[in-house]
């Protein structure tokens, strides 16, 4: 490439046109470090407050200026662990359903449909779930889970408490419907790339459509799976309408799923608006962006790292 | 090893096949429920009024909600404007002229890390970075916001696009003594047409629905804001103001205790899934018909 390019007269409409374009693609770089600097810069009045207490404190009150993240991580993690629960082995199993079982034009609409769940809008996920979800929530699903596992010790406490149909539980549902498009598609690419041949000897063997993909296909393509996972999880954790609108937003950590929680993204779309004019609370606010910020980055860079490994195995 | 009985593995294998045939048929019935109530309740409250009035208190019956389609249609605008040519430009550095470039690695990597950025921190970047210097809520601030969202993924897109055409046609170009910025604009562009154009309707899309980069953005207004000038160019929005959108106006109308609010906010998401829905599905056919074309 950088050959070719040398090789021909450069004039001046050339240098400007790479010029131009070295600087769009630089300016990826200039963004990522500016937001990196701004969520730094606007936490520094939140750090020097209260420390690094900050992050495993409890309280919350912006009346009497007392703040805590701990509340916001734990309701981020668990919602984000309900999802990944629910979600990563529908959508194995799904994935399995497009490559082994289903025709290929099938499998082309069933994953299309699959697909467009990533296009509806996240505020859509949120409302649906307020005004849908959460009734038949806190009336049928809720009790039925109450009465299913409530008596069941240690167990029990995840489902205590009266049924309020929005709460953790909610959350991580409607997360979990909005990551299983991602998983799928990455999942079915994965299970598209084991060779035929390794499939058809195990075939050979005698072994069943289940014990192929269990022995031969999932073995081979973990790494991909793993990554596919990672990328739900991504999706997930920084996920703010759709859970705003049915975690119940409350600074509480407890242990049962039934009850209101509050994640990072939410706390920030809610109270920022009440913020602004209380430089603490927006610094406090923003510091809690900066942790999602970080969180997430630490996820990509892992992410990534894991996805290079995959590729350098692949080409061996 | 004793073999298992096959009757117990066929079993398994039997049922293993309907568990995934019953996800997926699970999958499919969340995405027609979810259509379906979008549908249903946004045609219910869906009326004349709601293309043509502006929003306005909940007790008056001749409110719509023109001015936030007007808003959300300019601020998706100017993304478009601002993050299709960056991205676009961005992705012909790392497919023609820095491939390898240790610089275009580095790119690379911060654009997947972008795009896996919680966008509710890119509002608050915006907010930091544009909102609070300007003194004020701007559809411009909102607009930025969702222009860098757009970036990595046009970008990206561009990048991968460019790549799978095949080096011999640059190659005749630039013998036939065509400068490079030529062969790329009017020969690498035209045979990528296709995937270039699906990958900016997907980002569009992708951004339009969005919420949380507006809320402390462009924030929300229920009036207008049509430059005030007369004659031709009273089209032209002005953007320096806090700007009504579909989104942030759907999230505090079903946050609403009133009813003709959570109406309204159910056919403005009619409205904005119908659109978005629309845009990835035109994209998708697009890019599928111009690889027929190509194979």
């Amino acid at each position: 490439m950088e050959n070719r390019s040398s090789k021909a007269r450069v004039n001046i409409a050339d240098l400007a046109f790479r010029i131009l374009a070295a600087i769009c693609a630089v300016s990826i770089i200039a963004v990522m470090v500016a937001i990196a600097l701004q969520l730094f810069a606007g936490s520094t009045l939140s750090m020097s407050e209260f420390g690094w207490r900050f992050l495993i404190d409890r309280s919350w009150n912006p009346v009497t200026g007392q703040f805590g993240a701990a509340s916001s991580i734990y309701g981020t993690l668990v919602s984000t662990l309900i999802a990944m629960i629910l979600a990563a082995p529908m959508a194995l199993i799904i994935a399995l359903f497009l490559v082994e079982l289903s025709h290929p034009v099938l499998a082309r609409i069933v994953g299309g449909a699959i697909e467009l769940l990533a296009a509806i809008p996240s505020i859509i996920y949120g409302m649906w779930g307020l005004f849908v979800l959460a009734p038949i929530m806190q009336r049928s699903v809720e009790p039925w889970l109450q009465s299913l596992l409530g008596d069941i010790p240690i167990i029990r406490a995840l489902f205590e408490g009266p049924p309020m149909g929005i709460g953790m539980l909610t959350a991580g549902i409607i997360l979990a419907l909005m990551i299983l498009p991602f998983i799928t598609a990455v999942t079915r690419d994965v299970l598209n790339m084991v060779p035929g041949v390794l499939k058809e000897a195990a075939h050979g063997f005698g072994a069943t459509m289940w014990e192929v993909t269990r022995i031969v296909s999932i073995p081979y393509g973990i790494r991909g799976i793993v990554g596919a996972m990672f990328l739900g999880l991504g999706r997930a954790i920084g996920e703010t309408m759709a859970v705003t609108f049915v975690i119940g937003n409350s600074h509480r950590i407890s242990a049962s799923l039934f009850e209101g929680g509050n994640s990072i993204a939410s706390a920030i779309a809610l109270e920022f608006g009440e913020a602004m004019n209380d430089p603490v609370f927006r610094s406090v606010l923003i510091e809690l962006g900066l942790i999602l910020f970080l969180i997430t980055v630490i996820f990509q860079i892992v992410a990534q790292l894991w996805l290079v490994s995959l590729k350098k195995q692949g080409h061996r | 090893m004793k073999p298992r009985p096959l009757i117990l593995r066929r079993g398994v294998d039997l049922f293993i096949r309907a568990l995934s045939l019953l996800s997926a048929l699970v999958g499919i019935a969340f995405l027609v429920w979810i259509l379906w109530d979008v549908a249903a309740r946004g045609l219910a409250a869906m009326d004349w009024n709601f293309f043509t009035k502006r929003t306005g208190p909940f007790s008056i019956p001749e409110t719509g909600m023109a001015n936030a389609i007007v808003g959300t249609f300019y601020i998706t605008l100017l993304a478009t404007l601002i993050g299709v040519p960056v991205g676009l430009l961005g992705g012909i550095y790392l497919s023609e002229f820095g491939r390898n470039h240790p610089v275009s690695a580095v790119v690379r990597f911060l654009s997947n890390t972008l795009m896996g950025t919680p966008s509710i921190l890119i509002g608050v970047f915006i907010y930091a970075a544009i909102v609070l210097p300007m003194g004020g809520f701007s559809g411009l601030a909102g607009g930025v916001a969702l222009a860098i969202i757009m970036l990595p993924v046009v970008a990206r897109t561009t990048e991968d696009m460019l790549a799978l055409v095949p080096n011999e046609l640059r190659e005749s170009a630039l013998a036939l003594g065509a400068p490079s910025w030529k062969m790329i604009l009017q020969i690498v562009f035209r045979a990528a047409r296709a995937g270039l154009i699906t990958g900016c309707l997907l980002a569009v899309a992708r951004v339009s629905g969005e919420t949380a980069p507006l809320l402390f953005t462009a924030f929300n207004n229920s009036h207008f804001t049509f430059f005030e000038a007369k004659g031709p160019m009273n089209f032209l929005y002005d953007l320096s103001q806090p700007t009504g959108n579909l989104t942030v106006t759907i999230f505090q109308y079903a946050m609403s205790p009133y009813e003709r609010w959570k109406e309204q906010a159910w056919a403005a998401s009619l409205l904005i899934t119908g659109a978005v829905l629309v845009l990835s599905v035109v994209a998708r056919i697009l890019f599928s018909g111009g690889h027929t074309r190509r194979a």
